[in-house]
This record gives C-alpha cells, sequence and structure tokens, in this order.
C-alpha cells in the first residue's frame, strides 16, 4: 500500500491540507509576499498563543466561551429535541404548534440582535438566548423529520407483538429518528459556535470573540488570526465528538459499519 | 372424488406417524369464522366466510390478488375487526393473545442484533436471561445459532426470514398466521424454508394459516387448501398426502390441478 493510500485510511490525510498551506503561508510570510500588517506569520501566531498561553488570557477566554457555548446548546437542544419529540409522536401538539416554529424558523436568529440586546443587554443571557434559538431550530427539524420517517412496518410489528408505547417508543421509534437526529446535532454545533462568535464579537466583555475585538482595537493582528484559528479547531473538536457519539450509536447501520 | 382413492394408498408411501389428518373432529377447534364479512366503505371484501379449523392444523389459504385473503388473515391475528360476523377462538387462543403474525417482508429492527430481534417475540412472556436463552434456542431450530450477535443488514433476504420465523415462533403461538413470508424469496431458498416451516410446525403442533398464491407451496405444506374467490370460500379442499411429501408428486400435480381449475374457472 501506498503511504499515501495509509495516510487516507487512517484519517490522517486530511490534515496534510491544512499543514501545506501553514507552510506555504510561513514561507510566503517570510519572503515578505505577505506583509506582517496583512497577515502575520503562522510563527508569529504561535508566538501569541504561546504569550497568551502563559498570561491565562487564552484558557479563561475559551473556558468562558465554551461554557457559553455548551451552555446555551443544552438549553436550545433540550427543547428543540423534547419539542421535536412532541410533534412527531402527536399530531394534536404537532398542529398547535408546528406552523408557529416554521414561522418563526424563517427569521434569521442574528436579526434579533439589536432586540435582544434591548432586552437582556449585553450579559451572559443575551448570548445564551441567541445561541439556545440558533441550536434549537435543526435539533428540532431533524428529531421531527426523524420520527415521522420511522418505518410505519416496523411500528405495526412492534404492536403485534405486544409492545406498550414506551417499548415501542425506545426499541422502534427512537432507535429509527437516531440518525437523523444525528444530522441535526452536527448543524447545531456549527451554528452554535458562529451564533456565539457573532454575539462576543458585538457586545462581551470575555471570552474568545471579545478577545478578537480587543486586539483589533490596540493593531494586534497576530492575536486576532489566533482567535480564528482556535474557532476553527474548537468547531472541529466539536465535529469529532458528534462523529464519534454518531459512530457509537449507529453500529447497526450500514453506513457505519467496516467491511 | 380421487383424494378418497389417494387416501387408501397412503400407509403404503410413508410412514404413518407423520401422517395427521385434515379431518380431525376429535381435535378442539383452534378458531372459527362465522358468517364474517369486511366491508371497506362500499366495498365488500369479505363476504359470508365460514370456516372451522381444527387446533393443529395446517391450512393454506389462496386466491388471486386482492380477493380478500390477506383481510381474512389480519382479522385472525386482530389487526382488522370484521364488519358482520364473529370470530370465536377455542383452547386458550381468546383474544388472539398468541396469535403470531409473520408478515411478507421479514421487519426485523435494524439497531438490534438478531438475537435482540428474535427476544421481540417474548415481549410481555419472558425477558432477561431466560428470553435470551429461548431466543438462542429458537435460533438453533431455525439454523441461524451462529449469527446471533450480528446485525439483520449483513444477513441474506432468506436468513432474514427465518429471524423473521424465530421470532414469530418463540413466545410458543397457538396460532401462526403467515402472509405470504415466502413470496419474495428466490425458488430455491424457498423451498428449503418451506421445509423448515414444515418441520418446525410437525415440531410445536401450532395451527398454522398461511396465505399464498403458489399453489404448489400450498399443496406441499397444507392439510387443507382454501380458495376465495370474490370475497367467498369457493374451494375447501383436504390435501391427505403423506408427510414427508415429495415435491412433483403425481397426488400433489393432481391436487395442484384441481385448484388451478378452480381459481380460473375451467371445468
Amino acid at each position: 500500500m501506498s503511504p499515501v493510500a495509509r495516510l487516507v485510511r487512517n484519517g490522517a490525510a486530511g490534515w496534510l491540507l491544512p499543514a501545506a498551506i501553514i507552510a506555504g503561508w510561513e514561507a510566503a510570510a517570510r519572503a515578505g509576499l505577505i506583509p506582517a500588517n496583512v497577515l502575520p506569520a503562522p510563527s508569529a501566531v504561535a508566538e501569541a498563543f504561546w504569550r497568551l498561553t502563559l498570561s491565562g488570557e487564552l484558557v479563561r477566554n475559551i473556558g468562558v466561551s465554551t461554557l457559553r457555548a455548551l451552555s446555551g446548546f443544552v438549553i436550545g437542544g433540550a427543547i428543540g429535541f423534547a419539542l421535536g419529540l412532541a410533534n412527531g409522536l402527536s399530531t394534536l401538539s404537532r398542529g398547535l404548534t408546528d406552523t408557529t416554529l416554521q414561522m418563526i424558523r424563517n427569521i434569521p436568529h442574528l436579526a434579533l440582535i439589536p432586540l435582544v440586546i434591548l432586552w437582556f443587554g449585553i450579559d451572559e443571557e443575551a448570548k445564551l438566548f441567541l445561541v439556545a434559538l440558533g441550536v434549537f431550530f435543526p435539533i428540532y427539524v431533524n428529531t421531527l423529520l426523524g420520527i415521522q420517517s420511522v418505518d410505519p412496518q416496523l411500528v405495526e410489528m412492534g404492536r403485534v407483538y405486544g409492545m406498550d408505547s414506551r417499548a415501542l417508543f425506545f426499541r422502534v421509534i427512537l432507535p429509527g429518528a437516531l440518525p437523523s437526529i444525528f444530522v441535526g446535532l452536527r448543524y447545531a454545533l456549527g451554528i452554535m459556535w458562529l451564533t456565539l462568535i457573532v454575539a462576543e464579537t458585538i457586545s462581551a466583555s470575555s471570552g474568545l470573540g471579545y478577545m478578537a475585538m480587543q486586539a483589533r482595537e490596540f493593531l494586534l493582528i497576530d492575536v486576532v488570526v489566533l482567535s480564528i484559528l482556535i474557532y476553527a479547531l474548537l468547531g472541529k473538536l466539536a465535529d469529532s465528538l458528534a462523529r464519534l457519539l454518531e459512530r457509537l450509536s449507529l453500529g447497526w447501520h450500514p453506513a457505519f459499519q467496516r467491511r | 372424488m380421487p383424494a378418497a382413492s389417494l387416501t387408501a394408498i397412503r400407509p403404503l408411501v410413508a410412514p404413518p406417524q407423520l401422517y395427521r389428518p385434515a379431518e380431525a373432529p376429535d381435535r378442539p377447534r383452534a378458531f372459527a369464522f362465522q358468517g364474517v364479512g369486511r366491508r371497506f366503505g362500499d366495498k365488500t371484501v369479505l363476504d359470508g366466510i365460514d370456516l372451522e379449523v381444527p387446533s393443529g392444523q395446517f391450512v393454506a389459504v389462496i386466491g388471486k390478488s386482492g380477493c380478500g385473503k390477506s383481510t381474512l388473515l389480519r382479522l385472525l391475528a386482530g389487526l382488522d375487526r370484521p364488519t358482520s360476523g364473529a370470530l370465536a377462538f377455542d383452547a386458550g387462543d381468546a383474544g388472539g393473545g398468541r396469535t403470531r403474525f409473520m408478515f411478507q417482508e421479514p421487519r426485523l429492527l435494524p439497531w438490534a442484533s438478531v438475537a435482540r430481534n428474535v427476544e421481540v417475540g417474548l415481549t410481555g412472556i419472558a425477558s432477561g436471561a431466560e428470553a435470551r436463552q429461548r431466543a438462542l434456542a429458537m435460533l438453533d431450530a431455525v439454523g441461524l445459532a451462529d449469527r446471533a450477535e450480528e446485525w439483520p443488514s449483513v444477513l441474506s433476504g432468506g436468513q432474514k426470514q427465518r429471524v423473521a420465523l424465530a421470532r414469530a415462533l418463540v413466545g410458543r403461538p397457538r396460532i401462526l398466521a403467515l402472509d405470504e413470508p415466502l413470496g419474495a424469496l428466490d425458488a430455491l431458498t424457498r423451498i428449503e424454508m418451506q421445509q423448515l416451516l414444515e418441520r418446525i410446525w410437525l415440531d410445536q403442533k401450532f395451527t398454522a394459516v398461511l396465505v399464498t398464491h403458489d399453489v404448489a407451496e400450498a399443496v406441499a405444506l397444507a392439510d387443507r387448501v382454501v380458495v376465495i374467490s370474490a370475497g367467498r370460500i369457493a374451494l375447501d379442499l383436504a390435501v391427505p398426502v403423506a408427510r414427508p411429501r415429495r415435491r412433483g408428486s403425481a397426488e400433489l400435480a393432481s391436487l395442484e390441478g384441481r385448484i388451478l381449475d378452480q381459481l380460473f374457472n375451467r371445468d
């Protein structure tokens, strides 16, 4: 097997391109092709990383942002999941709430920022609210879709074999909806970071977005680039975690079986 | 009647202990349809069906598409209710609680192992270690003991139907309703499945009602063949042929011919 094929097989190949970009970028910066006030060299960014790590500022800001992201995610995700289940299982509930939810879904949640600032000021609640709202819809829509697409033949089979509604839910409906719920989860994780960055950039006194905005004030472009890179890494980390969960719980699915 | 003359030579061609007569007045009744009718809107699908089946009999129900044979089966399994007439169950079959249904498709849960799928057949009957043990024993009976921990998606079509058969039988039903369960299988797998079904039926002694449109399958498996036409019983024929039956034998062929004549109104 060729070395490249081996790298593709164990998943390392995905990191080849980012590594090449960074190497090219460093070389271009050193050769003076990219002025330092437009884009600092990766080594300068690494230096900023080291400096902020030593001062403790970086860890604190990452911690604050992660906590915000996860709290908003848990709140919005839990409500979206609960409503998705309710509307998937009960026509009454769907009839009552789905139209309203679909109307709200079509408002870009970031368009609410001025209103949210008026309601909550620039405190934590504002960011939690925006993240929760952003996360809510992908989870809601995909949970609902997952439940509606469960094979009715399997549900009939469960009934014929005497499953009560509890057994039917946990053994047939929920596992059947799970692949779709995971799609929603991964979408929601992306929206979670996006929303948080925007919210922190506009109004915050701590967090990664705040750190980037402060750096802009003082023209510390290496810190700005560092913040952006950290967002990329955190996003990738969240996505990898979701994929891992997916692989662990969807082992039965032909798409996740290895040979 | 040719059936009578065939009965006379039966002891010569097969061990008598394997033979189970089609008419057995001494055996208790498993279930009876009493003037059962089923309408959907103004379309009459079944009309005045009278059918009494003794316990342990293997009945095949044959008919063209849309003749009402699947509706008959769904009524038997309690998946549907008659619009007129009544169903009577005896010998502890009341309420259809121990009536199992085998579908045209395997309908296995893709997210449960083969053994867990068989355990579905024990819902409300057994759980935990006992359920596991009974499921494994039943898988052994259908020849899939070594696949217990695999996902259904890796099995072939015939293997999936064998798991579905194990699931249907693991709770020891008194009545097994089969809705063309072998229709989607290839010809050879199909014959294998028929033999498996016959063997397990002889062993467990449940009442079997098989809906099929394959006349050869019906005469190969059943004690009795009921032909449904336009919602009524058009023919109720005993198959007094000894088991094990040899496919393609002259006796079976002659019965098959009679049933086909009835289905296509040839005389």
